[in-house]
């Protein structure tokens, strides 16, 4: 699971929907991938993504200190976009578990994918 | 990349060990994978540098195939834990980077068959229009799991809903309407072109229906007397761009 998938996905524990993002990676294995770099595909996600939960969570995991604030244009930004890129794009989340902020449920992450089924009373 | 070329890389990637009925399993044809894939992309633009969701992805052919042909970023969901694991080694396979989500697309989109949206919260969604914050549930007030909006494309072979499941086929069709910005693809049964018409246009969205295909669904399950079933199938295009973010 890449840090962008990451960033798309909040608890959603019946109840759970006030404080549910984003969720707290507790990684035991993160994996560094190099993938093409696509300056206009990371401005175009910049509107999709949460800023700040990118931040705190590439910070935490030690991957890369990203600005508090975005510049108003990312033109002429290529290293923050580089820096950008390694964080949503190459950063892969393998083996470890999310964790609600809100209300402590645990998602595990195996091999890289996320296993976000509730059973059946937590829905 | 060339059609013929497209199906013929498709014909490699692994099919569902052992189908199973109750998901409806079945695996997309590569060559109903790339005619929808080869449209989606020549005609439409919607692959190449987009950001591509796969629902009920199963082994991952449809996300394989939009990689394939250039798409920024993939993220395929589905319910099966057997299906994503071959999914998993068939995007190695390809050197596709795809991610994958187990979840139940249905309740994860907040479109639980039982749920009755409280009315306050319905009044709260058609006074909204404000689409760059992000949703913490959905218009039935049941938790989301998937930020609505967070995608440009979404890709899908849905279940086309038996006897137990019927009408889920539409709710897939509903959630990929809650995640896509521009558009949804999506093949349905023609038999229910004009109810999803209908919806389609509930949602705020515009049907439009950009292929007749025949379906030949193998007979993979013991029910199933005649060898083969031949279905026709639409291949339908939903343009989201103006439908509300929730
Ligand atoms: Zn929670």
């Amino acid at each position: 699971m890449r840090l962008l998938t990451h960033n798309l996905l909040q608890c959603h524990v019946k109840g759970c929907s006030t404080n549910n993002y984003p969720l707290r990676v507790e990684a035991t294995n993160v994996v560094h991938k190099e993938a093409d770099f696509n300056p206009e595909f990371i401005t175009h996600m910049l509107q999709k993504i949460e800023w700040n939960a990118l931040r705190t969570t590439a910070s935490a995991l030690g991957v890369a200190e990203l600005p508090e604030i975005l510049p108003l244009s990312m033109e002429g930004q290529e290293e923050l976009l580089k820096q950008i890129h390694l964080v949503l794009m190459e950063t892969h989340i393998m083996d470890g578990k999310l964790v609600c902020p809100g209300c402590s449920h645990e998602y595990l992450v195996t091999h890289g994918v996320g296993n976000m089924l509730l059973i059946e009373d937590e829905v | 990349m060339k059609l013929k070329h497209l199906e013929s890389a498709l014909q490699d990637v692994e099919a569902f060990a052992s189908p199973k009925v109750k998901l409806e399993q079945y695996p997309t044809q590569p060559h109903v994978a790339a005619q929808m894939l080869y449209t989606m992309h020549n005609s439409f633009g919607d692959i190449e540098g987009k950001a591509v969701g796969d629902l009920g992805c199963g082994c991952a052919v449809l996300s394989i195939g939009a990689a394939l042909l250039g798409s920024a970023y993939n993220v395929g969901f589905d319910i099966d834990t057997d299906a994503l694991k071959i999914a998993a080694a068939n995007a190695a396979e390809f050197e596709c980077d795809i991610d994958f989500v187990h979840c139940d697309v249905v309740e994860a989109l907040g479109l639980a068959a039982n749920a009755q949206p409280p009315l306050h919260i319905q009044m709260a969604a058609l006074s909204t229009n404000d689409s760059s914050s992000p949703a913490a549930s959905s218009s039935n007030g049941l938790p989301l799991l998937v930020r609505p909006k967070s995608l440009d494309t979404v890709i899908m072979n849905p279940p086309f809903g038996t006897k137990n499941n019927a009408g889920i086929d539409m709710t897939f069709l509903h959630a990929g309407v809650l995640l896509a910005r521009t558009a949804v693809w999506s093949l349905h049964k023609t038999s229910t072109r004009k109810h999803i018409a209908k919806k389609a246009a509930e949602w705020g969205t515009t049907m439009e229906v950009v292929a007749e295909l025949r379906f030949d669904i193998p007979a993979m399950y013991k029910f199933h007397k005649e060898k083969s079933v031949d279905v026709a199938v639409d291949l339908i295009r939903l343009d989201c761009t103006r439908a509300p973010s929730r």
